[in-house]
């Protein structure tokens, strides 16, 4: 069996609705952000993937994937820090506590 | 180039603004007589204007333009004629006069007077703009102001002064918000891509190139009603007058009742007359009815009113009407009449609120059962009170009576059955101000008030200067009818061309 | 001198305006010396008119040829407003009154304001008065006399209100301005349309306009004109149904209500109809009007008159009922006797009223005369001086009265006879109550009262005003009034034998009468009042007028006040305030949807992703359907 696309894209669109399930039911925060991870790689196993398989392969995707890889680290830097922020606030990570903006 | 009397009029008060960053809010005096510098000498050179003001040549004089946005055409374009300059003495002395009045003010006296300054800058622009960006720009400039002070400086008697501010700045926006679509669309619609400009006098002269159609100007016009309509507190978008400035500060129901009211009454001679004029013979009719009903609606609401606010608030929205009726006769006559009388009221019905905020200030009182006797106490008050009312009558050799005569005389031109009904306001006003005057300052002397002085010392300011005027421009018309005349005048040709024209077929003025 | 007078009348209303400023600015607080310069500025005046009067009489200028001057005042858009003079024997013959009289109400007033705390105050302003007065009598056109009538009317307001910490006179004080402002109202009106019609509102370019202005419209809108320009008067001059606040206006000052609200500016209403008669005149359903209506008035007050207690009330009924003589006179086409009236009514009016003045005064301000009695003896100067208005005014000959009454039922009986027969019944009503209060005051018991000493300031103007009571009747008639003040061609004066022996036996039977029920006590007046039942009692309620305008006051004033206000806060403000409320309905609505939990955010986010994906591919898919004719999906 030749490992084709499809099978890279099966897996990281696997990954992105995982990811995408936990946003939309997990109650803690630190799940909802570990679950954003997961979707921002998946859409690094997309830029990989796609850049393996140009006709003519170059360095472009991999560079982009380096670059998204930075930027999550800092996000995950940021967003523990605010949560740490809001457990220290609210004492609580359960984000339906939350909801001091609700209208 | 000659020496910007207009800029410099205009930046004076922004000037004084920058410097009262620089001082620190503790020294109340400092703040106080540096406001009180930049207005005299704006006063000053608006006094020097007014006095070099080329009567017999009439038209724009003063002008400045540099371009601004010219890929818009806006250009910040100053200048005045003979309609803008009686509005600009009257900003000018009505705003030196609010200075003074508010010199008791000891709470937060810094932010106070930087936002008083920065009201007086609005107006002031707003009636020397020769750009319609620049009028509109500094007409929203205006509102922001008013907001805050009420909020923070008001007084909550009958109604709170969040609900004032509010009710004030809500319907003032609203009206702006119709204005500024009538705007935007007369912009698009009076010179094609490329030639498009904000400035007034091409867009005055716009209609004579047929680009604004009929339709196009009775709806445009429509909204510029809408919008200068509820400035200046026409029915039945009359209800923020006497709460508004119920629940103002002295010095913003002075310039607001005294001058911004007034860029109401100046913006639809100089946006709806001079650049829609079929629009407004179109609508005509309406304002008219509307300008009585004004006139005697409110002068019968005044007669049932306690709270003094209230009776000025009320009087104010009834001698609108008499705008109102002179702007709608559409000649040149009862035009005069109407841009004097924005000033003979803006004249009177500031100093009315100067004294009803001395009073207040001195007694926390302001309604007619609580207050009696005060001429024993306070004199001088009461002079400037008989002062204002007696005007506000309309008594011959007070700033009040020629203005109405104008007024009636051009009406009756037009429309005499009506016009004997806008006469009628003058028993009702007759009505209201005495039963108000002698309640207030007549009778037994109450020992209540013993404790209280007369005004005094800065308290004195606004009283003699608008009574100086009040009495100069009653007994010398000529000294403001001159300027208006000049500029109303030319007008004639255009005004006879107006209503000699055909009108349309349903146009409303065939049923009066 | 002469000459310098006539081209400088407007000086005339000038000095006490002049004086006005002065004190009212400078020197207030210092009684004297604002007393001075009033009278003096008062004085300079009356020499003044003095000397126009002579230059017209000299120069040879008559009602038809006046004298005129004009500046221009203002002007808007074509519109002029003209300052102007017009010097003819009628407004000299004004000049000459005004000016005297003032000048010797002000020397009185000397004397009886001593010791008050507003004393310069007062005379300021009775200057700005004396200024406005003058100044109606030289306008040249309705313009300026309404000008000068609102300054009057603001003049009488400020002086009726002069004891101002009194609640009566406040109210009596509004009551008078609102009142007149009803009737300049009309007036108002009739000049604008004046203005309208004509143009102008020049006396002299008026009356030369007419003439043709009749031939080609008819009188139909010159009627309607006349009938408001007349309201003016009706106001000013106190004819029914207007004359409510000229009783009340006595609350003010006696040598107020003597000047103002007797000799001068009520009559103004009068000088306005004589000024415009060549418009009233040529309308002869308006003239019948006026007389009707001149008739009922001097009736009507006289009527009233009768039954009051308080001294200057009845006075003030008794002007009411003379101004309306005057209207009459007007009504049946003779200016010269109306003038004429009005020329001896200031003096023996004025005369009147300051003797009411210090008999007041010396009584310590008691008003009824049922407790005033047998003053004869304490101030017979008093006594004698009101004697002699008493006289003039019932028309007793020679005094003043006699001669101008005269005239009016002569002109009266050549015109109506029912207004003639009305005229000497009032007539003999006012012999009737002037004598009652002669009597009631001067005669029968004694009071024990210690009286005030009344000064010389006092007693100077009463015997002047007497002397001038007694002859300005029989000087008028022997120099010709008639020749002077006239409408159209002179009339020369002459005496209708049989009524002048009438309206001279009239007053005396009067006499007689008040003589037996007041002083010899024959007949019981309370016994003739309660027999007149009714008749008394609505004469001594004036006709309950006063409430029924209150009545109509409180409905049509306070009640649709009332009922306006209502609407305004709750049908205005509460379409409003349910447009707000929309808003703020809506918006609670869409705020429901904010649930604050991000979860719910981000699953709607999903769906709308969902959504536009979907939208954009079936798009798509139509586009290239219609180009390519295939599908992608």
């Amino acid at each position: 069996m030749i490992i084709g696309i499809t099978h890279f894209l099966i897996i990281s669109a696997a990954l992105f609705c995982i990811g995408l399930y936990g946003i939309l039911i997990k109650r803690n925060l630190f799940s909802i952000l570990m679950c954003i991870e997961l979707m921002l790689n998946a859409v690094n196993i997309n830029l990989a993937a796609f850049n393996y398989f140009l006709p003519m392969p170059d360095l472009s995707g991999q560079v982009m994937i380096l670059f998204s890889v930075a930027v999550a680290a800092a996000e995950v830097a940021v967003g523990l820090a605010l949560i740490f922020r809001v457990y220290r606030d609210f004492r609580t990570v359960n984000i339906d506590k939350l909801n001091s903006m609700k209208g | 180039m000659e020496f910007p009397f207009m800029s410099t009029i205009l930046l004076m008060p922004v000037l004084a603004i920058f410097l009262l960053f620089f001082v620190p809010p503790s020294s109340e005096k400092t703040i106080k007589i540096i406001s009180a510098t930049a207005m005299l000498i704006s006063f000053l050179l608006t006094v020097y204007v007014y006095i070099s003001y080329d009567n017999s040549a009439g038209g724009l004089q003063f002008t400045e333009k540099i371009p601004w946005i010219s890929d818009l055409g806006v250009s910040y374009s100053v200048g005045i004629d003979g309609i803008s300059l009686p509005m600009l003495f009257l900003t000018n002395i009505i705003g030196l006069a609010s200075v003074f009045s508010s010199w008791n003010i000891n709470k937060r006296p810094k932010e106070f007077f930087i936002l008083l300054l920065l009201l007086i800058a609005g107006v002031t622009g707003t009636f020397i703009a020769m750009d319609l960006f620049i009028f509109l720009l500094f007409y929203e400039l205006v509102v922001i102001p008013i907001y805050i002070m009420v909020i923070v400086w008001g007084s909550t008697k009958k109604v709170s002064k969040e609900y004032a501010g509010m009710k004030l700045t809500m319907y003032l926006l609203i009206g702006s918000a119709f204005m500024l679509v009538g705007i935007i669309a007369l912009y698009l619609q009076a010179f094609p891509p490329g030639m498009r400009t904000f400035d007034i006098v091409a867009l005055a002269n716009a209609h004579f190139y047929g680009t604004l159609s009929q339709q196009f100007q009775i709806i445009v016009f429509l909204l510029m009603l809408l919008g200068f309509g509820t400035l200046l507190s026409m029915f039945p978008f009359h209800t923020w007058s006497p709460d508004g400035y119920a629940g103002a500060p002295t010095a913003v129901s002075m310039i607001h009742a005294g001058v911004l009211k007034k860029i109401g009454g100046y913006g639809l001679i100089r946006l709806g007359l001079l650049i829609l004029p079929e629009g407004a013979k179109f609508w005509a009719p309406l304002i008219i009815l509307l300008g009585l009903a004004n006139v005697i609606y409110a002068a019968y609401i005044a007669i049932v009113q306690k709270d003094l606010k209230y009776v000025v608030g009320y009087s104010s929205v009834s001698h609108m009407g008499y705008v109102l009726l002179g702007f709608a006769a559409l000649n040149t006559i009862s035009l005069s009449g109407a841009v004097a009388n924005m000033v003979a009221h803006g004249i009177m019905s500031a100093l009315f609120f100067a004294m009803i905020g001395y009073v207040y200030e001195k007694t926390h009182m302001r309604s007619t059962e609580q207050l009696h006797g005060l001429a024993h106490q306070m004199p001088k008050i009461a002079t400037g009170f008989m002062l204002a009312g007696m005007s506000s009558v309309g008594l011959p050799g007070l700033i009040g009576f020629i203005p109405e005569y104008t007024t009636f005389v051009g009406l009756f031109a037009k429309y005499p059955v009506l016009a004997i009904a806008a006469v009628s306001g003058i028993i009702f006003t007759s009505i209201y101000i005495l039963r108000v005057l002698q309640k207030i300052l007549f009778g037994p002397r109450d020992s209540r008030f013993d404790c209280y002085n007369d005004a005094k010392g800065a308290e004195l300011v606004p009283l003699f200067l608008l009574s100086a005027v009040l009495i100069l421009f009653g007994l010398f018309p000529q000294l403001l009818l001159a300027p208006i005349n000049s500029g109303i005048s030319p007008l004639g040709p255009f005004l006879d061309r107006l209503n000699a024209a055909p009108s349309l077929l349903f146009t409303l003025g065939g049923i009066w | 001198m002469e000459y310098f007078a006539l081209t400088n009348a407007w000086l005339i209303p000038l000095m006490p305006a002049i004086a006005f400023v002065l004190i009212g600015l400078f020197f207030k607080r210092w009684s004297a010396l604002s007393a001075c310069i009033a009278v003096f500025a008062s004085a300079v005046s009356f020499i003044l008119a003095i000397f126009a009067a002579i230059a017209v009489i000299g120069s040879g200028i008559s009602v038809d040829a006046p004298f005129v001057g004009h500046v221009i005042w203002a002007e808007a858009a074509g519109l002029h407003f003209e300052m102007g003079m017009l010097i003819d024997p009628l407004s000299v013959m004004m000049l000459f009154v005004v000016s005297l009289v003032s000048l010797l109400v002000q020397i009185y007033s000397i004397g009886y304001m001593r010791g008050d705390k507003s004393f310069g105050r007062f005379f300021a302003y009775i200057s700005l008065f004396s200024a406005s007065m003058l100044g109606l009598n030289i306008s040249a056109n309705f313009l300026q006399m309404y000008i000068f009538w609102e300054l009057v009317g603001l003049c009488s307001y400020l002086l009726i209100g002069f004891y101002y910490q009194r609640i009566a006179a406040r109210e009596a004080a509004k009551k008078a301005f609102i009142t007149t402002r009803i009737g300049d109202f009309g007036l108002l009106i009739g000049i604008l349309l004046l203005q309208t019609v004509f143009g102008t509102v020049d006396f002299l370019e008026l009356r030369q306009l007419l003439p043709s202005y009749i031939a080609s419209y008819g009188t139909g809108t010159l009627t309607i004109i006349g009938i408001l320009l007349f309201i003016g008067p009706i106001g000013k001059s106190g004819q029914f149904p207007l004359h409510v606040w000229l009783p009340d206006a006595m609350e003010g000052p006696a040598p107020v209500s003597a000047l103002i609200h007797a000799a001068t500016m009520v009559v103004a209403g009068v000088y306005l109809v004589a000024r415009a008669y060549f418009l009233f005149a040529s309308v002869p359903a308006l003239l019948e009007f006026i007389a009707w209506l001149g008739a009922f008035t001097a009736f009507f007050g006289a009527s009233i008159a009768i039954s009051q207690r308080e001294i200057k009330r009845i006075l003030a009924y008794s002007t009411i009922s003379q101004l309306g003589y005057m209207m009459l006179a007007l009504g049946v086409g003779s200016l010269t006797a109306s003038l004429f009236h009005l020329f001896t009514h200031a003096f023996f009016k004025a005369l009147l009223f300051l003797c009411a003045g210090a008999v007041m005064h010396a009584m310590n301000d008691e008003a009824d005369i049922f407790k005033m009695g047998g003053l004869r003896k304490k101030i017979p100067i008093v006594f004698i001086t009101m004697t002699i208005g008493v006289l003039a005014i019932s028309g007793v000959p020679p005094f003043a009265g006699f001669f101008s009454k005269d005239e009016i039922l002569s002109a009266a009986l050549s015109v109506n006879t029912p207004i003639y027969i009305i005229a000497v019944i009032t007539a003999f009503m006012t012999a009737f109550y002037m004598a009652r209060l002669l009597f009631v005051v001067f005669f029968g018991e004694k009071t024990n009262m210690r009286l005030h000493h009344i000064s010389c300031f006092m007693q100077i103007p009463l015997v002047l005003l007497a002397v001038l009571s007694l002859v300005s009747g029989l000087g008028g008639y022997i120099y010709d009034f008639g020749y002077w003040i006239r409408f159209g061609a002179p009339q020369p004066e002459h005496m209708d034998i049989s009524i002048a022996v009438l309206s001279a036996v009239l007053p005396l039977l009067a006499f007689i009468l008040a003589w037996n029920i007041y002083v010899r006590k024959k007949w019981s007046a309370d016994c003739i009042a309660a027999r007149m039942g009714v008749l008394y009692t609505i004469s001594f309620h004036k006709y309950y007028i006063d409430e029924f305008y209150a009545v109509l006051c409180r409905f049509f004033i306070d009640g649709i006040g009332r009922v306006m206000y209502f609407i305004d806060i709750y049908i205005i403000g509460g379409i409003i305030n349910v447009i707000s409320g929309l808003v703020l309905f809506s918006s609670t609505l869409l705020g429901k949807i904010q649930t604050g939990q991000t979860q719910r955010y981000a699953a709607a986010f999903l769906c709308g992703v969902i959504i536009l994906l979907l939208c954009g591919i079936l798009y798509f898919n139509k586009i290239s359907g219609i180009t390519a004719g295939g599908g992608v999906l």
